[in-house]
């Protein structure tokens, strides 16, 4: 009768880890256990040596474990149980780290003595980098750059197959790890004032406070006034042309390092943003109610500054205390980055970034941005909105045929790139094509 | 008024919609299979992990109560066209209506196999389905997959994710060979092969014997082999899912017949979507067209027939999609898998075989019939366009970037599809003129600068 032909099939037998990513994994564990190790001593009593194995080995086990596990899936299964492993899906692991992160964003922020040793094994970068000794901020930078650059590399090999996703990533390591931290490090250097040019008033709200203009304007040698003549001119110029031109994307997703963040570090949690109606409304008054409270302080402030303090007394410091405090530490901080694994990776873009807000009210009304959807072609499988960083419900727009224009839109790309119909596409043309 | 319909899939739900759109007369929609609209088409992210249940709704729980749309659970038992009730199984209390629309869907088809009915053999169309298969497959090491479609790839897709060998059995010569031209088959054979595929063309199935405990244990195909497995998967098409209304007064044949204004024999009752026969259709179109696409376009038929408008369902110019693991796949127009004599039929494929362009055209008028895409994308809207109007191949050459609609900094391949033409009429070459951009494709919709 019959013979027996054994299936030819050639199916991975361990789709969830394979023996190589695990050694991956191992070279990340002891990284991070170097990490702990410097944290209690060996960063100061040893900084260059710690300073070498903890970037060495959890760059080198991080980028293994992207190269094992990204670049061994196809496009399209880059997403595969993204929504029942314990990590992305507000599980177990998803907690433990959503804790651990924001335990270290309240440590750096209020009780920095525990990083005390970390701060000390970033010394000799500081100095080479700087000319000086490094601080708890050179530290978080230095963190925050290798974790762009690391799982920025990461992002490019899980989306190889766009050159949009490609061009996009190598952007934002780009202008995180020159403007945002070498350029600045290196004003230190030329003991010139640290400016970032990637960060604008009114996310970076320091610059149009009449406290750093003054310090700005007059520092010696005169380069502070240029400073303070490129972020009025990048706020009030760059921003509206630049946005009427490509939307807010150019700035969100290819520059700001925040985003940077999200779409790097963020990226395996990108799917657990909230797509509820509810949220969308509750995102529309809290993010403006940010701008209102950061414009209304500057405003404030510099009245304080033009009266000499006779108008309002200190009430326009106590005003800029509290933005410090509440949002530019609790929101963008503690928040935004400690609830990544929780929230979703956008929390501080989509719910209180002022800059974001400005960003979208342009790109709503005054932009050539949009996102086209071709024809009848979409099913409705919600893969789009599912993995929407800004918890923008995107198939709402494409089962009824209508471009999607909102304002909350970082143009990341990403519904494009996972729509199995190639049913999504960022485009521009004249605002009134929009429809 | 209230109309009942049957059905939540895309075909009730579009029509619910449209109804409540245009008037405010009382809608109830049934469905035994889930309490809410879901998407089907993404059934297969729910198993991969992609995607939970409760993302694959179109709409959000609120949407129901906001539209006025009553949802009720159940299954329906019998419908009584005299009395204009429906019956239900769990003995609810019967449901009187004035109009009814029947969305009942599809059922797969199984063809008697001796075996079929052993536990692990089974097809994938309802959500009941993806339960059972989360069950069938628990642990399991081999799979075997029938039928050469598009619900098959997804199994096959399903099944890789999870570590489970797949033996895929095509009788055709070719995958996909009833829509595919030959390259694109032949592609997509090839992609399956690359992603572990076991595929076996022409070859078909004997028979499904048991293993232990009741369960399948191998299948013999008609070359005589037997393979070992622990799941079969069914995907030889779908057939209209009409058990409820067989045995009536209301006409059916393969599925329920309805006329151009998609009502049945039986006044005030309606059907759409999968389980609709049209009587005439139009031409070069099937009677029974079971697709997403087809029950969206229905939907708004039957709502406005129902509130006394007299719109004749016109499916328009044919279009369909689907992706082969990592080929996105897009059609246009006519594009037949075996050309026939009067056509001719421009193909280009990229080095490295995963993406193709093909238009078909009169050869002796060179008018554009259709476009057949692989990992590449084309806009609907352009595409139709050059269709309706019956550019000619000429035309669409030359303004061919206009139809690009792959994103920003993807490689553009017009120049080379429009070098290939020339190669093969070097009588009457083309220049490109468009290439990619929202303009180009927007200047040919509307006419500017031509």
């Amino acid at each position: 009768m019959s013979a027996v032909h054994e299936s030819l099939s050639l199916a991975r037998p361990h789709p969830d880890l394979s023996g190589f990513e695990k050694i991956g994994w191992a070279v990340l564990a002891c990284g991070v256990a170097a990490l702990i190790v410097a944290a209690f001593g060996w960063g100061s009593s040893n900084p260059k040596a710690a300073l070498l194995t903890v970037f060495g080995l959890t760059g080198a086990g991080g980028l293994w474990v992207a190269v094992a596990r990204n670049g061994s899936r196809t496009p399209a299964s880059q997403n595969t149980g993204m929504m029942k492993h314990p990590a992305t899906s507000r599980g177990i692991i998803g907690w433990v780290l959503g804790v651990v992160l924001t335990a270290f964003y309240i440590v750096l922020y209020w009780f920095p003595a525990p990083l005390e040793n970390l701060v000390r094994m970033v010394d000799p970068l500081s100095r080479f980098l700087r000319g000086t000794d490094a601080d708890r901020w050179f530290l978080y930078g230095t963190l925050y750059t290798f974790g762009v650059s690391v799982m920025g590399i990461r992002a490019i090999i899980k989306y190889r197959h766009s050159r949009y996703q490609i061009v996009r990533t190598a952007s934002i390591i780009f202008f995180q790890s020159v403007f945002a931290f070498t350029l600045p490090a290196l004003l230190r250097l030329f003991n010139q004032p640290e400016y970032y040019f990637s960060y604008f008033w009114p996310l970076k709200y320091q610059y149009l406070f009449p406290t750093e203009v003054d310090h700005l304007w007059n520092y010696p040698g005169g380069i502070g006034v240029a400073f303070v003549v490129y972020g009025l001119f990048a706020s009030f110029i760059l921003v509206p042309v630049l946005t009427y031109f490509f939307g807010k994307r150019w700035y969100c997703s290819w520059v700001c390092g925040c985003g940077g963040l999200a779409n790097t570090v963020g990226d395996p949690w990108r799917q657990l943003s909230d797509k509820r109606l509810k949220a969308w409304k509750f995102e529309r008054w809290s993010i403006h109610s940010v701008l209102v409270f950061i414009v209304v302080t500057t405003a404030l402030l510099w009245i304080d500054s033009w009266s000499r303090g006779a108008f309002l007394g200190r009430a326009s410091y106590y005003f800029a205390r509290t933005y410090g405090f509440l949002v530019g530490a609790v929101w963008s901080g503690v928040v935004g980055v400690g609830f990544y694994p929780l929230m979703g990776t956008r929390v501080w873009c989509r719910f209180g970034c002022p800059q974001a807000a400005i960003l979208g009210i342009l790109q709503k009304y005054f932009s050539r941005f949009r996102i086209t959807v071709n024809g009848d072609q979409c099913i409705s499988c919600g893969n789009c909105s599912t993995y929407c960083e800004m918890g923008i419900d995107v198939k709402w727009y494409a089962q009824r045929g209508q471009n999607v224009v909102r304002a909350s839109c970082v143009g990341c790309g990403i519904c494009s790139t996972v729509c199995p119909r190639g049913v999504l596409n960022l485009e521009t043309g004249p605002v009134g094509t929009r429809r | 008024m209230r109309v009942v319909i049957i059905g939540n899939g895309v075909a009730g739900v579009t029509t619910a919609r449209h109804l409540r759109k245009r008037s405010d007369c009382e809608i109830v929609m049934i469905s035994g299979e889930t309490d809410y609209f879901f998407s089907r088409t993404a059934l297969m992210y729910i198993y991969m992990g992609q995607m939970t249940f409760e993302q694959t709704k179109p709409y959000e729980d609120y949407f129901w109560e906001k539209n006025r749309i009553r949802l009720l659970r159940d299954w329906v038992a019998k419908i009584d066209f005299q009395k204009r009730t429906v019956l239900f199984s769990s003995g609810r209390e019967e449901l009187s209506w004035d109009r009814l629309v029947l969305a009942l869907g599809s059922q797969s088809n199984f063809f008697g196999w001796p075996g079929q009915d052993l536990e692990g053999v089974q097809g994938l169309y309802s959500y009941q389905d993806l339960e059972r298969m989360e069950r069938n497959t628990e642990g399991i090491r081999r799979a075997v997959v029938l039928g050469g479609g598009l619900i098959g790839v997804e199994m096959a897709e399903m099944l890789l994710s999870r570590g489970i060998s797949v033996t895929y059995l095509v009788r055709e010569s070719g995958f996909s060979r009833h829509f595919l031209p030959a390259e694109e088959s032949a592609m997509v054979s090839r992609h399956l092969r690359k992603h572990g595929v076991d595929l076996r063309l022409e070859t078909e199935l004997k028979e499904i014997l048991p293993g232990a405990e009741g369960r399948v244990g191998s299948v013999v195909t008609s070359r005589g082999e037997e393979i070992p497995c622990d799941f079969v998967g069914i995907t030889v098409g779908v057939h209209p899912n009409i058990d409820l209304v067989k045995d009536t007064d209301l006409e059916t044949e393969r599925g329920i017949l309805v006329d151009e204004f998609l009502r049945t024999s039986i006044p005030d009752v309606y059907a759409c979507g999968d389980c609709a026969q049209v009587r005439n259709p139009r031409p070069g179109r099937r009677p029974v067209e079971p697709l997403w696409y087809t029950g969206k376009l229905m939907g708004p038929v039957v709502a406005e027939n129902i509130l006394g408008g007299r719109r004749e369902y016109d499916p328009g110019i044919w279009f369909n999609s689907a992706r082969f693991f990592d080929i996105e796949y897009q059609v246009y127009g006519e594009i037949r898998p075996a050309l026939p004599e009067e056509r001719e039929s421009l193909y280009w494929e990229a080095p490295g075989g995963e993406r193709s362009i093909r238009i078909e055209f009169d050869k002796e008028t060179g008018r554009v019939h259709g476009f057949n895409l692989m990992g590449i994308r084309y806009r609907q809207e352009v595409c139709h366009h050059w269709i309706r109007e019956g550019a000619s191949i000429g035309t669409v050459l030359e303004n061919l970037g206009a139809a690009n609609f792959d994103p920003e900094f993807f490689p553009q391949y017009e120049e080379e599809v429009v070098r290939l033409y020339n190669e093969k009429h070097p009588e009457a070459p083309v220049r490109l003129r468009r290439r990619r951009s929202f303009l180009n494709a927007f200047s040919v919709l509307t006419g500017v600068g031509r």
